[in-house]
């Protein structure tokens, strides 16, 4: 059978389960709504165009943050493939900074910053920011020996060997780290609405659980989640796969 | 009148523990302007070494390279075009883009395009012009590193094994065609080998090396007339003739195997 249509048979299944426990009142509406009250919840809220406000401001401070994280470490990642010093350096303390979860900036920047967009905006550009840099670091490093000798006999060298051969050839690692940035991104961006002022949808995600609304908590749910996963699948892995193709790494 | 001059050449890699490794010993080498060059040896005698230092990618570490008793090799330049020994073609260029790479920086676009095409036409793949490397055959893409290298008209031209990784007919096929550019473009060819074959159809001399370290044994002239099918009695003397001094060279490759065997 198609992969595809087992998928949906599978979730309409589940679906149809969980609609059928909570008409029997197996559990409370109050700990798990229907399915129906969630789909009446998303349309309330897309008909009153909150949650249409909600996104159009999730996804302003997502594309700000997503865009410095990514302008930084690719900086970082230049300069720490290209000085050993900076590697030595800087480039110990990424993996360091890696490990942390960025939404633990959120207090600080919250004292900086105050309780506004900028601070979620900071926690977004940090969750990008170390793993474009790690990525644009291993390509630039990974260049193939062979592309630079065959260069250099073509009389390239210096800024034009850069632009024309060691940036090229790196371009699957930028697609990869924009894809990893983009993902740290999307999760430290909700962890930090969650905890911040609206609008957004991560702010209306707790505001609705303040006010025992859980069919918009789950409504709102689906839709962080249906959003990541059209941005990963959809566009960045399509993107990955035909650029793997083109630099000959598919395997 | 020489063109290339390989004077008192040798090189030394330094191993793990810092112990120098003599690759090449004393080679001197006269090239005249035009002619095509054979380096044939056993493998890992050196000779993407030597050629590599021709191209300016590596340094001798004593003697030096002189090109038309003008300048010494200091490093690569357009006058010498390379072909390697594994695919070297930039994958995220096309065919055409790929030819024009050398050209860039010289002239109009028209003018490049109309270059490159020129040569992508002497390698018979005019039609794949806007073909990505992925989408080549190796053949194809040694032949588009052919036309890549011949496209900033080098006076001279350094193929690494060109060949190396192909079939017997598609290397007949190439051979066919490098001769014929040869012959249309007078240009110097330096081309490395480890086929006896290859060298003995294609070359006016064969540099036979041995190794251990990389040294050059003896100069063959192949004074037969082109295209060489009609030969074969003569250059089966001539491949009895290198026979005779690369057997010797295997044995030692062998003997110095078994002897690493044995002590480890
Ligand atoms: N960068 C390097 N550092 C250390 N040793 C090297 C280096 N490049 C080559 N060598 C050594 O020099 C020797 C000659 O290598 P080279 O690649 O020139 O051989 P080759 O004749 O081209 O062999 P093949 O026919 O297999 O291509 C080998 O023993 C190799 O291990
Ligand atoms: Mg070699």
């Amino acid at each position: 059978m198609n992969p595809l249509i087992k998928r949906i048979i599978f979730i309409v299944v589940v679906l149809g389960l969980w609609e059928l426990g909570s008409q029997l009142q197996i559990w409370s509406e109050l700990i798990l709504p229907a399915p129906s009250s969630v789909g009446v919840a998303l349309y309330e809220g897309f008909a009153n165009m909150t949650l249409v406000y909600d996104f159009v401001a999730s996804f302003r401070r997502l594309i700000i943050g997503l865009a410095i994280a990514l302008f930084i470490g690719t900086s970082i990642g230049l300069l720490i493939a290209k000085s050993k010093t900076a590697d030595d350096t800087i480039g110990s303390m990424l993996l360091a900074f890696q490990s942390v979860p960025s939404i633990v900036w959120l207090p600080l920047a919250m004292m900086w910053f105050g309780l506004n967009d900028k601070a979620v905006i900071f926690v977004v550009v940090l969750g990008g920011t170390f793993v474009m840099a790690m990525n644009v670091r291993s390509g630039i490093k990974n260049v193939s020996p062979d592309f630079i000798r065959a260069a250099r006999t073509m009389g390239a060298k210096g800024f034009d060997l850069f632009i024309r051969v060691i940036f090229p050839a790196s371009i699957p690692y930028f697609v990869t780290g924009s894809r990893l940035a983009w993902a740290f991104a999307w999760r430290a961006l909700i962890a930090g609405e969650l905890l911040s002022t609206g609008p957004g949808l991560g702010y209306t995600l707790s505001y609705a659980s303040d006010f025992g609304e859980m069919e918009l908590v789950i409504g709102v749910m689906i839709i962080i989640g249906v959003i990541g996963l059209i941005v990963d699948q959809v566009i960045f892995q399509r993107i990955e796969k035909s650029v793997a193709k083109r630099w000959g790494l598919e395997l | 009148m020489t063109f290339i001059t390989l004077d008192s050449i040798q090189k030394q890699f330094f191993d793990k523990n810092n112990q120098p490794h003599t690759v090449l010993d004393n080679i001197n080498v006269s090239i005249e302007k035009g002619e095509f060059v054979s380096i044939l040896g056993p493998s890992g005698c050196g000779k993407s070494t030597l050629l590599s230092m021709v191209a300016g990618l590596t340094q001798a570490t004593d003697g030096e390279i002189v090109i038309d008793n003008d300048y010494i090799v200091n490093g690569p330049g357009k006058d010498r075009g390379m072909v390697f020994q594994q695919a070297s073609l930039f994958p995220w260029l096309n065919v055409l883009e790929n030819v024009k790479f050398p050209l860039k920086k010289e002239m109009s676009k028209q003018k490049a395009s109309d270059q490159a095409k020129k040569y992508i036409q002497k390698v018979q793949l005019s039609s794949y012009l806007d073909h990505y490397t992925h989408e080549l055959s190796g053949g194809m893409q040694q032949r588009v590193a052919i036309a890549r290298a011949l496209a900033m008209n080098p006076e001279i031209l350094l193929m690494d094994e060109p060949f190396g990784a192909l079939d017997e007919q598609t290397r007949t096929l190439l051979h066919d065609q490098l001769e014929q550019i040869w012959i249309d473009t007078k240009k110097t060819v330096l081309f490395v080998t480890h086929s006896i074959n290859e060298s003995i159809k294609l070359s006016d001399r064969i540099l036979v090396m041995g190794t251990q370290p990389g040294r050059i044994l003896t100069d063959i002239k192949v004074d037969l007339p082109r295209p060489r099918t009609n030969y074969k009695e003569q250059m089966l003397r001539i491949e009895d003739e290198i026979m005779q001094y690369l057997k010797s060279e295997i044995d030692k490759v062998v003997q110095e195997e078994l002897n690493n065997e044995s002590t480890h």
